[in-house]
């Protein structure tokens, strides 16, 4: 048979971080191609699906009703992108998350090879990147197959919502990271996510909305995110309130990031 | 500046010593699960921690595979600092966990390759030693089917394979055959001695005194995180036990300690246990014609050589598996 310590493998130094969260990137990638399909289908049936019932559907009552100072659709579909990557980000960042650390554990195979707590959280949070910004692409793309893109602009809307989709990414890793099984993940999903997406803008103007939750809704990323895309859809973003949306949400994932890592740290470390 | 500042870094290890801990200690709050060992691992051993769940073997294992950094004492793993070169060591460490790390969802294949990625290797590198891995545990041909179905002696298999992918020259086993059953757990011997004979340093833990007494040239029998006793399985039986064990069984009804007493000085030492009495002796067979000529009637007696387990017994009176 082949001997197979005889070759010198070993004398290889360690690879440098880039290269150990690549490396953290792939697994994810790896993992991907075996649920890619489903994924890209809910990717376009989503926007779809939304779009035509609310967007072309309801918005007909809307614009007869003529209170909105413009088409109904045009309001909606830059909210709903913003709000679909914070829900691709969330679902992204909680389960798998949990897997990594408990179920399949693949948190621990990789922190038994050189790949470190920093490279696995920031191997896993790319790929959620990658995943947000591919579902906000075909977002975009379906906005504009159905007329509501009127600006050039619009492409920024695409690292936009990307952006907005790793502000809720970061701080649910650390969340899912401290939780001790996945039944938090359902009180996350009612009392955060759900409501965000109803109440930030995204259906409609929060002004409509009681003023002292109208004062919630600007302390939400998600809020800042549907501003952010809908002023760049329609060509409509001032540089300065959109740079204040940047620097909120970017906030936001800084500090969420710091947080994961932090709480990443210590549950490794604890579990075998 | 101080002008005399002794330098605080112990003089370089000797190389000979793959694994040198001095004082590790490893504290969970007010827990100490480690504590203050002293171990010296030479290249090419077999080093097996022995000792019942919940004797700071697991916890040892993961400070030397630097995952968890030790809370007091001094930790050098192949002449470094795990809290300086953590990704550097563990690059040239294969570990094999206690509990499974597989991903079930992928190929047995695919988990060779992406985890030969985590250390940097290319991917022809990493398809090259995946299919002679693969060949030496013998899973070939499952190399293309799922993980989930696969046996648990194959999973564990599969995982050593996986521990083996970067040509480590320590290789970590926490608890490697736990689980399993006899024939799964003697292939897995075989193949891990084939490894030893290659020049892989082995560094194990378990509460199995056969798979101690078949893999490990030196162990420690380890207590409350502590080592109670260290020597080669021999010796250790040498110091602590005797030749032979004469074990005495008896009816469920009868009171043990009744016989205990009235076997009193007939051998050096006699442990009570809940099913039977063990007589350590030189000569089981002579001590049994004794304890007959006693009046003593057990159901049943058997002459055993002295094993791991009994040391075990004499170090802690306590006996490995519960």
């Amino acid at each position: 048979m082949t001997t197979t310590t005889d070759r010198p493998v070993q004398q290889r130094p360690a690879p440098g971080s880039v290269r150990r969260t690549a490396a953290a990137l792939e697994y994810w990638l790896v993992q991907y191609r075996t649920v890619w399909r489903g994924t890209v289908v809910s990717g376009v049936l989503t926007p779809v699906l939304f779009l035509t019932a609310m967007g072309v559907g309801l918005g007909a009552l809307v614009d007869d009703a003529g209170r909105l100072g413009g088409e109904y659709l045009l309001f909606l579909a830059p909210g709903l992108m913003a709000a679909t990557a914070m829900q691709t980000a969330e679902f992204e960042s909680t389960y798998p998350v949990m897997g990594g650390i408990k179920w399949i554990r693949t948190y621990h195979a990789m922190l038994a090879t050189p790949l470190g707590v920093a490279d696995i959280l920031l191997g896993h949070l790319l790929f959620v990147a990658l995943r947000v910004l591919s579902v906000a692409s075909i977002y975009l793309l379906v906005i504009a197959l159905f007329g509501a893109a009127p600006s050039w602009l619009a492409l920024a809307a695409v690292p936009a919502a990307l952006l907005t989709g790793m502000a809720f990414a970061a701080p649910i890793f650390a969340f899912s990271a401290g939780n001790e099984n996945d039944a938090g993940f359902a009180a996350l999903e009612r009392f955060v996510i759900v409501p965000l997406f109803l109440f930030s803008g995204t259906f409609f103007p929060v002004s409509q909305l009681p003023d002292a939750i109208e004062w919630v809704a600007y302390v939400t990323p998600l809020w800042h995110g549907v501003e952010l895309c809908r002023g760049l859809v329609l060509g409509t973003a001032e540089l300065g309130v959109s740079v204040a949306h940047v620097g909120y949400l970017t906030v936001c994932t800084v500090v969420g990031v710091a947080a994961a890592y932090e709480t990443f740290r210590r549950r490794l470390e604890k579990t075998g | 500046m101080p002008l005399a500042s002794v330098p605080d870094v112990a003089p370089p290890e000797p190389l000979a010593s793959l694994i040198h801990a001095r004082g590790l200690t490893k504290r969970f709050g007010e827990f100490t699960a480690v504590d203050g060992i002293d171990v010296d691992v030479p290249r090419g051993e077999a080093f097996g921690f022995l000792g019942p769940n919940g004797a700071g073997k697991s916890s040892t294992m993961r400070m030397i595979g630097c995952v968890s950094p030790p809370s007091a004492g001094t930790l050098r793993i192949l002449g470094m600092d795990p809290a300086a070169d953590g990704p550097a060591i563990r690059a040239r460490l294969g570990v094999v966990p206690q509990q499974d790390t597989l991903d079930l969802e992928l190929t047995v294949r695919e988990n060779l390759l992406i985890y030969g990625r985590y250390f940097g290797l290319s991917r022809a590198l990493v398809r090259e030693r995946a299919d002679e891995l693969l060949d030496f545990v013998q899973l070939t041909d499952r190399a293309k089917d799922k993980v989930e179905p696969l046996s648990g002696g194959m999973k564990r298999r599969l995982t050593i394979a996986r521990s083996l992918i970067n040509d480590p020259e320590i290789l970590l086993l926490d608890e490697p055959t736990t689980g399993l059953d006899p024939q799964a757990r003697h292939t897995l011997w075989d193949r891990l001695f084939r490894l030893k004979q290659r020049g892989v340093t082995l560094v194990l833990t378990t509460h199995y005194m056969d798979e101690a007494e078949q893999l490990c040239d030196r162990l420690v029998v380890m207590d409350k995180g502590r080592f109670v006793a260290e020597g080669s399985p021999r010796e250790l039986i040498a110091r602590y036990s005797t030749r032979e064990v004469l074990e005495l069984r008896f009816r469920a009804d009868e009171d043990i300690s009744v016989y205990g007493e009235k076997l009193a000085g007939l051998v050096e030492r006699i442990e009570v246990l809940p099913d039977r009495l063990l007589l350590y002796t030189d000569n089981g067979d002579r001590t049994t014609e004794e304890v007959h000529a006693r009046g003593v009637r057990p159901a049943g007696t058997l002459v055993r050589r002295s094993t791991l387990e009994d040391v075990f017994l004499r170090l802690t009176g306590r006996t490995l598996v519960d």
